[in-house]
């Protein structure tokens, strides 16, 4: 008695499941170049923000190295490396820090092979509107201080915010996301400046023809 | 015709699913911190329903009532799907800054309350015309929530409309005030929750003066009445 229906009923719904799975299938394949196309896009105008592009001749995102650093983030990094003429210019390393007010905030720094910064911008945060998003450029010109700096040092007392001894403002009602992005990018120059040369002999994780 | 102008009122106004049903709450407050990402979030929701309800209503002769459920699930699915790999792919700004908010169409009730409700049962045109004005209406309610959140939190109008629209739309961006500190109570959630409270006090205080109107002259023309309890 019942197994008539339940065929029919599952053969109804293997029906349907095949059709919108399908109906899925075919809108991904029709948009899948273009939304690679806009995060690449995304990803070159967040390289430019850190690392102006005269200061290199290659395309930096088919030219990086995966890099396993639990000070900069839990999970393994891609750092793109910059040459001009071949010759390494800069390192420019997404990091990731859990230290935020409420969750991880995600930066992208870029640093010389001097071992100075070329910029710092963050890249994803979910800190207290009005507050702790002045950490964004779009709130506040904040992030540009870390322009130029370097880092002498593990113990190097100015990297701190300035309630904690060191010369970073901190903002009116927030200081726990400075101290998380202060301490964070000092983590990064210190990686930069000792690994610089074995990140541009790694391995190219990021060759053309290859997402 | 009559039954056209009826949707319009269900979904408009008397059956609201944001102000009446309060259904789809979640991303209803949760994007409402400007009138942008409401705008994206109304008009993804929008193309949801009227997508949902179409099919529904077109295979509603098909499906057994055992198993229409799990079918109108993946029908709902499919569709949010497709919207978030189509904002992913022309509108990546507002999809980043929508966020997690575009799967989340998926668990909004207001989507399978109208299938279950209306487009199982309906012929297609009246099915994509309700799912029109129930989008619509929810879409409404965003955008006056959006304001209000925008105006008081930011002072601003139309911050962002560009990540939607294109860069023509920078130019909408209005300024109405500026201060040095945002007001953060009506950009953090809680904002959206009073914001709605006063949308919703609103409403019923509307309906209330109609009700008022209407029940008034019916009393007052009340003639002699007519004796019809019989004697036995």
């Amino acid at each position: 008695m019942i197994l008539p229906s339940m065929t029919k009923n599952g053969a109804i719904l293997t029906l349907f499941a095949l059709l919108t799975t399908g109906a899925v299938a075919i809108i991904h394949e029709l948009t899948a170049d273009s939304i690679a196309e806009q995060e690449r896009k995304q990803l070159s105008t967040q390289l430019q923000e850190v690392l102006d592009p005269s200061f290199y001749d290659n395309v930096l995102y088919n030219d990086c190295a995966l890099i396993n650093e639990p000070l900069l983030a839990k999970t393994p990094q891609i750092v793109y490396r910059a040459r001009k003429n071949g010759e390494p210019v800069a390192l420019v390393m997404r990091h990731i820090t859990p230290k935020g007010y409420s969750g991880d905030i995600e930066l992208l720094t870029a640093v010389f092979a001097n071992g100075d910064i070329a910029g710092v911008r963050v890249t994803k945060h979910e800190e207290t509107p009005g507050l702790g998003d002045k950490i964004e450029i779009k709130k506040s010109p904040w992030i540009t201080v870390f322009n130029d700096k370097t880092v002498l040092g593990e113990d190097d007392e100015r990297w701190a915010v300035k309630k904690d001894g060191g010369s970073f403002d901190q903002f009116t009602g927030a200081t726990i996301t400075p101290r998380a992005v202060v301490g964070s990018v000092k983590h990064a120059v210190l990686f930069s400046q000792t690994q610089f040369d074995a990140v541009f002999n790694a391995s190219n994780a990021c060759k053309v023809g290859e997402s | 015709m009559s039954q056209l102008k009826e949707l319009f009122n269900e979904g408009m106004w008397k059956n609201n699913p944001a102000l009446v049903q309060l259904l789809g709450l979640c991303p209803l407050l949760a994007v409402t911190s400007t009138v942008t990402n409401a705008m994206g979030l109304g008009l993804a929701t929008l193309m949801v329903l009227v997508g949902s309800n179409v099919t529904i209503s077109a295979v509603r002769n098909w499906v057994p009532k055992d198993i229409r459920i799990p079918v109108f699930v993946m029908i709902i699915a499919a569709f949010v799907t497709i919207i978030q790999l189509l904002m992913n792919a022309y509108t990546f700004g507002l999809y980043q800054s929508l966020g997690i908010f575009i799967p989340l169409i998926v668990t909004n009730c207001a989507i399978i309350g109208r299938a279950e409700a209306f487009a199982s049962k309906n012929p297609v045109h009246l099915s994509a015309f309700d799912g029109l004005m129930m989008g619509a209406g929810f879409m409404v309610v965003l955008l006056v929530l959006g304001a209000m959140r925008e105006v008081i939190g930011q002072g601003t109008l139309f911050d962002g409309a560009d990540l939607l629209l294109g860069p023509w739309a920078a130019v909408l961006r209005i300024e109405i005030f500026s201060f040095d500190n945002q007001f953060l109570l009506a950009i953090l959630p809680p904002g959206a929750f009073l914001g709605l409270g006063l949308l919703i006090a609103a409403k019923n205080v509307i309906d209330a003066q109609i009700k008022a109107k209407q029940v008034a002259p019916p009393e007052a023309e009340k003639g002699p009445r007519a004796r019809v309890t019989s004697l036995t």
